[in-house]
């Protein structure tokens, strides 16, 4: 069998990189030449094996590169290099057959850094370019354009000559603009390239046209600064339908937060600084509902958060009823004592959810829907966001059909305005004391399954957002679900407009100035609650 | 690893000096030396701190049954400082006073350190702190057995510069003192390596940040505009779990933008799924993964302590391997636990670190330590990519600040100042 001499194949790489550096006219290397060369060597070898690789042309080399690229290329003790994507079978390198007799555990991983990485994603560019499938074309192109390399210009034009998909042309020929620039070309040709360059109207294209700024002529010059100018008043306007999307996103993030506490704080009229416990309990449940998927049924993975949302209504729903039954009921009318005893309650919940959990972070996973971005008139939006800002639409406009179309709602209303006269029409204002602290509880767990999505599960997860809650509430207007949403999404815009200019820092601060101004010239917040519930 | 002759004399020593006394003494009998522990186990930083408590029991176990430390055994005293910093105080007055113990492993961020240092200078007490920090301090009760700025963050800036030809900037931190000092250093010493204003951006955030859309997008913009650029981040835990989150989704790959972080380790990694964060880039001066002898028997006994394989180790757990392992040899040398006699014999102990170098405590109770890139995998370890050729000596005050260029500290005769004005020879500042 072959054993490994790292000597020896040092030489045979370095003579790789030879061949592979002057071979326009000697015989190219084939795949199952190089592949060995892969094993036992170090980064610099491997930067060669690419480079020979990339030389090949041969469809087998993408399979390895992008083997190599994903963290799927192994190599065992006795040099043989495997591919091998996840738990599926493991094949040969260099034939793409499956591998008889090769034990998993044998295989070793071989690692690759950033240059590399580079490096692998130019080749595949390269060795891609041709391709018959024009999604692969277009990440070729888009790689291309990206490095913008004058020795790829033959390619892309030997490339052009044959493309009929449009989209797929417009960035062949970007790439080929980009690489135009690089070089030593008429006036005429650059003037066409800094066009098609400015039509694209992106921040690669703002970048690639400010960096031939400095070594255009006087002429070009105009044409670069005509370009760039129409670029950065197509992104002003991208910039201000970003912020508002970030300003609606941090808004739903705070909306769900704080709809709970609308109601157990807002139509209760109970400070609960536990509020933010159970937003934390609802993400645990939703780490545990991962937990149970990953050990018994891998494959419902993407139904977990599905499963989470009522699993972390009900359990925390009833946590809820617990709490008001057992601790909040003594002590309604007494503001002071309900705020001590929630808070206490608090840390009671975070320190018992530590000794369970432990404390460092636990690891909620996205589901594929979760995760990614997708582009909107420019704008990049993120699945995750996007998917948040429905759900907590979703929840507002069923607890407001609650209130407000339900028996249950009903009662909830009569008691919190008048509990005698409720009482007397024979509603028993204990258990709809209890199913409203509940159904409060049990929304901030809802919340808890969102915020387990975008933000760390840590016993302190609830603390972050309790501050954020009254301030959204108290706001908005006590008592009022619609005062809550306006509330959430106001301060989510003035937010993230203020960002940009003054920093997360600053613009926390300049928004609490503004509440509390706001606040002293209007103390019942933006949507005052009238008639004779006010008087009590 | 006891220096066994070493270990005898002194025996034998603490012996003649027992029986002038006529106490009989033996091994293991003897009263105990206490050990304070002074951590975080509840609060925000419970999730860091808890670790470190563990492993000031582990090191404990270990040297117990390897006898004890001058034939007495270590007794440990731990309290909760529920990351709150007065609190802090008091319990480390609690710790020296009360509990009488005759060296306090302890704190984390450098609010909590900054916080009990009075006590510690008041009552003479010894403080083995483990983690990375500012720098631009050096106490004659403290021994700082973590990396400062020119152990972590000046090698992790070359290396950018150098391997990946990173030319523009992000400082992204969070906004209390270790990050906006250590850029104020990076600032300077990235304007003094010829980079103009406008390619440093300078951003920091609240505690716990969890919205990095705009910020996230800011820096892809900044990016964007034909140079290479990487992000230097000073990020404090809990935050990073969601930045890295929104820069996975926002797709922005490792070989475009590279971050390097000086906050995120084994232990912060293994709170979330790695997949869109391999490559980006974290600098220590120790990681899990590093093949050495060392470190495997560590590992393995580690695992074995704690009772749980999936437990991972990571720098600050080093620091304090590190630091036990000095003070039980400068206590040794002393022949006892008494604080001066302690400071006295420390400077110049040697003990072997994780990664097959040497720990040497210098003057300025900084250590040696090699300075380790690596790159995350997708397993949450980390592969190393670049490390430096020798070990690299603590700097307590850094040469690129015009306040602390001239500054040197030295705990030894005769300067015996934290804060040596090497220009105007007094000690006591710039």
């Amino acid at each position: 069998m072959r054993t490994a001499h790292p000597f020896r194949l040092f030489l045979v790489t370095i003579l790789v990189a030879i061949l592979a550096g002057l071979s326009s006219g000697a015989r190219a290397q084939t795949v199952s030449e190089i592949v060995p060369t892969m094993a036992d060597t170090n980064l610099r070898g491997l930067a060669a094996a690419v480079e020979a690789l990339a030389a090949t042309g041969e469809p087998q080399a993408v399979a390895v590169l992008e083997a190599l690229g994903a963290g799927n290329l192994y190599e065992t003790a006795d040099g043989g290099i495997y591919i091998r994507a996840g738990s599926g079978p493991i094949r040969d390198a260099a034939t793409g057959e499956t591998a008889e007799g090769v034990a998993p555990g044998d295989l070793k991983l071989i690692r690759i850094n950033n240059s590399l990485r580079r490096d692998i994603r130019a080749a595949i560019g390269n060795l891609t370019l041709l391709s018959d499938d024009a999604n692969v074309r277009l990440r070729a192109a888009r790689e291309m354009f990206g490095t913008a390399d004058p020795a790829n210009i033959e390619l892309l034009d030997e490339a052009l000559a044959e493309e009929t998909n449009p989209s797929v042309r417009t960035v062949m020929e970007q790439a080929r603009a980009a690489a135009i620039l690089k070089t030593d070309v008429s006036e005429e040709e650059f003037a066409a390239a800094v066009a098609v360059i400015a039509a694209r109207g992106d921040r690669q294209a703002l970048g690639i046209l400010n960096s031939n700024l400095a070594n255009a002529s006087e002429i070009e010059r105009v044409n670069i600064e005509a370009g760039i100018a129409r670029i950065n008043q197509a992104l002003a306007l991208q910039g201000i339908g970003q912020n508002v999307w970030y300003g609606i996103s941090l808004g739903s993030v705070l909306l769900l937060a704080a709809i709970g506490l609308a109601i157990t704080f807002g139509v209760m009229g109970v400070i609960n600084m536990a509020h933010g416990e159970m937003v934390m309990i609802g993400a645990y449940v939703t780490f545990v509902v991962q937990e149970i998927i990953r050990t018994t049924n891998p494959g419902l993975f993407d139904y977990s958060l599905a499963i989470a949302v009522p699993a972390a209504f009900l359990i925390t729903g009833l946590i809820g009823v617990g709490i008001e039954r057992g601790i909040i009921r003594w002590l309604y009318g007494r503001p002071l004592e309900t705020l001590l005893a929630t808070w206490g309650l608090s840390l009671v919940i975070q320190q018992g959810v530590r000794t369970i959990f432990g404390a460092t972070n636990r690891d909620v996973g996205n589901p594929s829907y979760m995760s990614g971005a997708f582009e909107f008139f420019g704008i990049a939006l993120t699945w995750n966001r996007f998917w948040i800002v429905i759900f907590a639409l979703v929840v507002f406009a069923l607890l407001l059909l609650v209130l407000n179309k339900t028996p249950l709602g009903l009662q909830m209303r009569a008691v919190t305005q008048n509990r005698r006269m409720a009482s007397a029409m024979g509603i028993r204002t204990p258990w709809i004391d209890a199913m409203t602290f509940g159904l409060g509880s049990g929304v901030a767990g809802l919340a808890g399954v969102a915020l387990s999505q975008i933000d760390n599960v840590s016993p302190n997860l609830g603390q972050g957002y309790i501050i954020d809650s009254f301030m959204v509430v108290v706001f908005g207007g006590v008592g009022n679900l619609w005062g809550t949403l306006v509330g959430a999404m106001t301060l989510g815009i003035a937010n993230k407009f203020l960002e940009p200019y003054a920093g997360a820092v600053l613009a926390k601060i300049v928004i609490l100035v503004l509440i509390i101004l706001f606040i002293q010239r209007r103390p019942r917040g933006l949507f005052a609650l009238k008639g004779r519930a006010v008087e009590q | 690893m006891t220096d066994w002759t070493k270990y005898r004399n002194l025996t034998l020593a603490g012996l003649m000096g027992a029986s002038l006394l006529s106490m009989p003494v033996a091994a293991q009998e003897g009263e105990p030396i206490k050990v304070g522990i002074l951590h975080s186990l509840s609060g925000t930083m419970a999730i860091s701190e808890t670790t470190l408590k563990d492993t000031i029991l582990f090191m404990i176990e270990q040297q117990n049954a390897a006898g004890g430390v001058l034939g007495r055994p270590l007794e440990v005293v731990t309290v909760d400082i529920a990351s709150d910093w007065p609190l802090a105080a008091e319990l480390a007055r609690r710790l020296i006073e009360v509990d009488e113990v005759d060296v306090v492993f302890g704190c984390w961020t450098s609010v909590c350190r900054k916080s009990v240092l009075p006590v510690f200078e008041e009552l003479n007490g010894l403080l083995f702190y483990p983690v990375q920090y500012e720098g631009e301090e050096s106490q004659r009760n403290v021994f700082y057995t973590g990396a400062s700025p020119n152990q972590q963050a000046i090698p992790a800036v070359d290396y950018l510069m150098n391997e990946e030809g990173v030319e523009r900037w992000v400082l992204a931190g969070t906004d209390y003192v270790y990050p906006q000092t250590t850029n104020l250093i990076l600032e300077q010493y990235l304007k003094d390596a010829g980079v103009a204003a406008e390619d440093i951006m300078i951003n920091y955030t609240p505690f716990g940040h969890s919205d990095w859309q705009t910020i996230v997008s800011d820096i892809v913009a900044f990016g964007s505009e034909g140079k290479k650029t990487a992000v230097v981040s000073t990020i404090n835990g809990d935050a990073n779990v969601p930045f890295y989150r929104e820069l996975g989704n926002q797709g922005v790959a490792a070989e475009d933008i590279p971050v390097v972080a000086f906050s995120v380790g084994e232990e912060e990694l293994s709170g979330f799924d790695t997949t869109p964060l391999v490559g980006h880039l974290a600098a220590w001066n120790y990681f899990m993964s590093v093949d050495t002898p060392e470190n495997a028997e560590f590992i393995a006994a580690w695992h074995d302590f704690i009772g749980d394989d999936s437990r991972v180790t990571n720098d600050p757990m080093e620091a304090h391997y590190i630091g036990f392992n000095l003070w039980v040899k400068a206590v040794e040398a002393a022949g006892t636990t008494d604080a001066d006699a302690v400071i006295d014999s420390i400077v110049g102990q040697e003990t072997p670190n994780l990664t097959g170098g040497i720990a040497t405590m210098l003057p300025n109770h900084h250590i040696t330590k090699p300075v380790l890139i690596g790159e995350i995998q997708e397993d949450g370890q980390f592969f190393v990519v670049w490390e430096t050729d020798g070990l690299v000596e603590g700097d307590a005050w850094s040469d690129f600040l015009p306040g602390s260029m001239d500054l040197i500290a030295d705990w030894t005769d005769p300067i015996n100042c934290g804060n040596y004005n090497t220009v105007t020879e007094t000690c006591g500042g710039s």
